[in-house]
């Protein structure tokens, strides 16, 4: 039972067998015939009693969690709830296309109702609690600075690439039959002790955060052994789970030389001797079931099952906050703008006509319509008006009872620091930055804006921080800034211009805020020349300036300087001399401009 | 819902466990804020305090659950029951109910009785989550999603322990006091300084860094999933022992001593850290006592106040962005600087 297809087939696979305990796999792709025939193959060796739901991204909470069925309500003259996606998803797998543009809420959603194993609904004056276990397959289409909410990745056991699901290794009927039989023999399939240390270890050592990884890694382990028609878990299954669940979530190399980000009681193993002796010392436990060598030898070997299944890339994705090449622009399509524009914060209702463009809240009318029903009914029976009966059972809504919502319109403005991290001067500045970032996310919890950094140096610009309010993670991605080198000024425009339109497409306001003196020595490509880098910028500044946004230029340089004012004129934007900007200065300016232009809206 | 993970069978992350602990013993200390790394039982660790708290006495027909041996908490329909009929209680378990993300404001607040008002014309009050959790616990998972309209409801009412409902028509009020237990990743974003008040203790939850934990609670899990049944029957001695623990801890609270020379250490931590109001101090000797009683001491100690003012008061401290050691750190500061002295 060697025999099989691509890693991306054979997660599917095990996914398939335990789909109800592993959570979930996220495929990262494009769409294409490979996730065509993911779908496909995932129908034929699902049982066929289990439902493949489609979840639209842009899906209401009333349809993902149920709510009141306005028909059956109005027909039966009292309230009947509607199940949602997710108690209809029982036993089977939800469907997530364009899993990156899935939002926190919709997430948090899914992952309680994971979780918890049921959907609690208190909505609409109704309150159930129903039962419900399905498994999602996430469809990432993602580029580079998207990214699925962290905590619904987190519970998905697997991450394959898509590019790799080949079909003509699938699709046997004897598979289909195998993969039902390892699902039935899957409740009885032991693990010892040994191995699920062993995962844990491995997944320490390639720094994998979250317990859920082991947890997953001892569960796919489970269904990896029963596929193979055996009834304990063996070293075999405990490499492929490492390779399937863990080497996806790695977050560091398991590197011969010591690496800061492990904590300093465990170090990454060199070699086999040190191994040897800290398993002897941490975990005396293994020691008792197998010599201390012989569980080395394991662990090294599933160590490298993992460590070889690393995907190449690791270094570029290291975290989250770190250095993301911006060059290739994330494109959005025009569907997805119009879903996200924000409708604002529903601030209650209000009486009012039906008009195009106002939202009727049907709850709320029917709220306001019901205690006048029977007085309504008295008379209408009294009044001669035979030609309007109104049935039995049946609502009476007149146009006195329309509800309407009203929405707060704000849109979410995001900040976009653009620091010249060139030269002497880069770190004092970079730390006043730094300081404004973080005094304006200290108080962006009342207003829900968000902050990015981008800084230039050297011979390209990079992103420092993704879009974030999170306090938590700025102050992380801000502790380690580099400093020095030359100013590719070129590349700094179209960076925060290419980013300032990722944001405009999710329907939030971006602000561009440059810190620079403005003498760009780097040109577009990262070659040097001063003369050619001014043209460059010059030239990006008025594709920026065409972009619309607004703009505030702070020349740091000690005097104020012609390059830094024509650069500002060309781009568009305001121009603000603070030869010594320290934060306070910053965030307050920022705060000013980023009201003048909420005002306007 | 399935099985419940047992509260003793949870391995380490015990801040986290303790603070619930206190706040079951005394809910005065106020709510618990759990915020930390993903995967670290959190939601499991509320689920199973849930199963562990002992149970309660109620008023039978009180849709609020009020306490009949505190006729000063009464909601108004218990008090104008006549006091010469014998009231008639019941056990109940302590209420634990979940705030889920999607909820909309009526279920929060109790609003018209859909159903009655529908089909007799009737006007009447149904009432909402605050309702429910009177007396109890009222969970919110990933707090800092909550919209804000919904937290702006909460705010109130955990301030003042009783819920008003102005709305349809509708004029009423009831208790609602409820230990307020929030959980959360930071990376999802900060929560309003007015709801980070609202909770007594800030408890920070990271995932084990050393080996023999994460495999410790990696087996304990798996086994829990593989046979429930089993794994609640072997735990159940020590929750029982945690149980009793807090139901005599709970009889013995009123009669734990606090020396003013403890009430003057807190005073001189609170002032030494800046903290806003006097919420903080109020909750660290509360919190002190709930220990002390939970350790089976009469008087509180020097110990007591250390050992619990880093979750009291974390989250009090006036934001400093540019200090970047976090506030777990400047309290352990100032927590050295007045006891080691």
């Amino acid at each position: 039972m060697t025999e099989h297809g691509p890693d991306a087939v054979l997660a599917t696979e095990l996914f398939a067998i335990g789909f109800l305990d592993l959570g979930g796999i996220r495929a990262k792709g494009p769409t294409g015939p490979q996730r065509d025939s993911l779908l496909a193959y995932l129908r034929k060796i699902l049982p066929s009693a289990a439902c493949m739901r489609r979840v639209p991204v842009s899906v209401a909470e009333s349809r993902l969690l149920g709510g009141l069925d306005l028909a059956s309500t109005l027909r039966t003259g009292r309230p009947v709830a509607e199940r949602g996606i997710l108690a209809e998803a029982d036993g089977g797998v939800l469907i997530l296309p364009m899993a990156e543009r899935v939002s926190p809420t919709t997430a948090a959603h899914l992952a309680a109702a994971m979780d918890r194993g049921t959907v609690q609904l208190e909505r609409d004056g109704l309150s159930s609690q129903i039962e419900t276990r399905f498994g999602i397959v996430a469809l990432d289409e993602g580029v580079e600075d998207e990214q699925m909410p962290d905590g619904l990745l987190d519970r998905l056991a697997f991450q394959i690439d898509l590019a790799q699901f080949d079909v003509a290794a699938v699709a046997e009927d004897a598979r289909v039959d195998a993969i039902a039989a390892a699902r039935n023999r899957l409740p009885d399939i032991c693990i010892d002790d040994h191995a699920i240390a062993t995962l844990c270890k491995v997944a320490m050592q390639i720094g994998v955060r979250s317990l859920r990884g082991s947890l997953f890694a001892i569960r796919a382990a489970r269904a990896a052994a029963a596929l193979a028609g055996r009834s304990a878990v063996v070293e075999e299954d405990v490499a492929l789970a490492a390779r399937l669940v863990l080497a996806p979530r790695a977050t560091i190399l398991p590197a011969p030389q010591q690496d800061e980000t492990t904590s300093p009681q465990e170090p990454a193993p060199a070699d086999l001797a040190p191994n040897a002796n800290e398993s002897g010392d941490a975990d005396p436990e293994t020691n008792e079931n197998q010599p201390a060598p012989a569980a080395a030898a394991l662990e090294d070997r599933v160590l490298e099952a993992a460590q070889a299944a690393i995907p190449e890339n690791l270094l570029a994705r290291l975290k989250l906050t770190g250095p993301i090449n911006m060059s290739a622009k994330s494109m959005g399509t025009a569907g997805i703008l119009k879903q996200s524009g924000r409708l604002g914060r529903p601030i209650g209702v209000r009486a009012g006509a039906l008009r195009d463009g106002v939202k009727l809240n049907v709850i709320e009318t029917l709220r306001a319509s019901a205690p006048w029903q029977a007085l309504r009914r008295r008379e209408q029976a009294s009044t001669r008006q035979p030609l309007s009966p109104i049935p039995a059972g049946r609502v009476d809504v007149r146009p006195d009872d329309f509800r309407i919502t009203r929405f707060k319109q704000r849109t979410e403005t995001t900040t976009i620091f653009a620091v010249d991290a060139s030269g002497s001067s880069a770190l004092n500045r970079l730390a006043e930055v730094k300081g404004a970032v973080e005094l304006l996310l200290a108080d962006c919890y009342l207003r829900r804006d968000q902050v990015a950094l981008i800084a230039f140096r050297g011979r390209s610009a990079e992103l420092i921080l993704s879009p974030t309010r999170s306090l938590v993670r700025a102050k992380r991605g801000l502790a380690e800034l580099p400093g020095g080198g030359g100013t590719p000024l070129a590349s700094a425009l179209d960076t925060a211009g290419a980013l300032a339109g990722a944001i405009q497409r999710k329907g939030q306001t971006p602000i561009l805020i440059f810190m620079t003196d403005g003498q760009a020595n780097i040109a577009g490509d990262g070659t040097q020349g001063r003369e050619r880098a001014m043209q460059d910028a010059l030239a990006a500044a008025r594709r920026l300036r065409s972009a619309d946004l607004t703009v505030l230029l702070i020349d740091t340089s000690p005097r104020a300087r012609q390059p830094a004012a024509q650069l500002a004129k060309e781009m568009g934007a305001e121009y603000i001399p603070l030869p010594y900007a320290d934060s306070l200065t910053l965030s307050k300016t920022v705060r000013a401009k980023s009201r003048g232009v909420a005002g306007s809206r | 819902m399935g099985m419940i993970f047992p509260f003793s069978a949870i391995v380490g992350q015990d801040e986290m466990k303790l603070a619930l602990v206190l706040a079951a013993i005394d809910q005065t200390v106020g709510g618990v804020l759990v915020f930390g790394d993903r995967g670290t039982g959190k939601s499991t660790a509320i689920r199973a305090l849930a199963a562990l708290l002992p149970k309660m006495q109620v008023i039978a027909e009180c849709r609020y659950g009020c306490d009949p041996a505190v006729p000063a908490t009464h909601c108004e329909e218990c008090r104008s029951r006549p006091n010469s009929a014998p009231v008639k209680t019941k056990l109940m378990p302590v209420p634990v109910v979940d705030l889920p993300l999607g909820v909309t404001e009526d279920r929060v607040v109790g609003a018209l009785d859909l159903e009655r008002a529908l089909s007799s014309g009737v006007k009447a009050f149904e009432p909402g989550l605050l309702a429910r959790a009177n007396r109890g616990f009222l969970y919110i998972d990933e707090v800092n999603l909550l919209e804000d309209h919904i937290v702006d409801l909460l705010l109130d009412v955990a301030a003042s322990g009783e819920n008003l409902v102005e709305r349809e028509g509708l004029s009423l009020r009831h208790p609602a006091r409820f230990v307020l237990v929030g959980t959360g990743n930071p990376e999802e974003g900060e929560l309003r300084p007015q709801l980070l008040d609202r909770f007594g203790f800030s408890v920070e939850v990271k995932t084990p860094a050393d080996l023999q934990t994460r495999v410790e609670v990696v087996r304990r899990r798996d086994s829990f999933e593989q046979n429930p049944e089993d794994f609640i029957a072997k735990w159940e001695k020590d929750d029982d022992k945690l149980r009793q623990r807090i139901t005599s801890a709970r009889s013995r609270l009123a009669t734990v001593e606090i020396g003013d020379p403890i009430r003057e250490q807190a005073a001189q931590l609170c002032m030494n850290l800046g903290t806003d109001g006097l919420r903080g101090e109020l909750t660290l000797i509360r919190a002190a006592r709930a220990l002390a009683s939970f350790e089976d001491c009469a008087v509180v100690t020097d110990a007591h106040l250390r050992q619990v003012a880093p979750s009291a008061l974390r989250h009090r401290l006036r934001r400093n962005p540019l200090d970047d050691s976090g506030s777990s750190v400047r309290v352990e500061r100032a927590i050295s600087e007045l006891f080691d002295a």
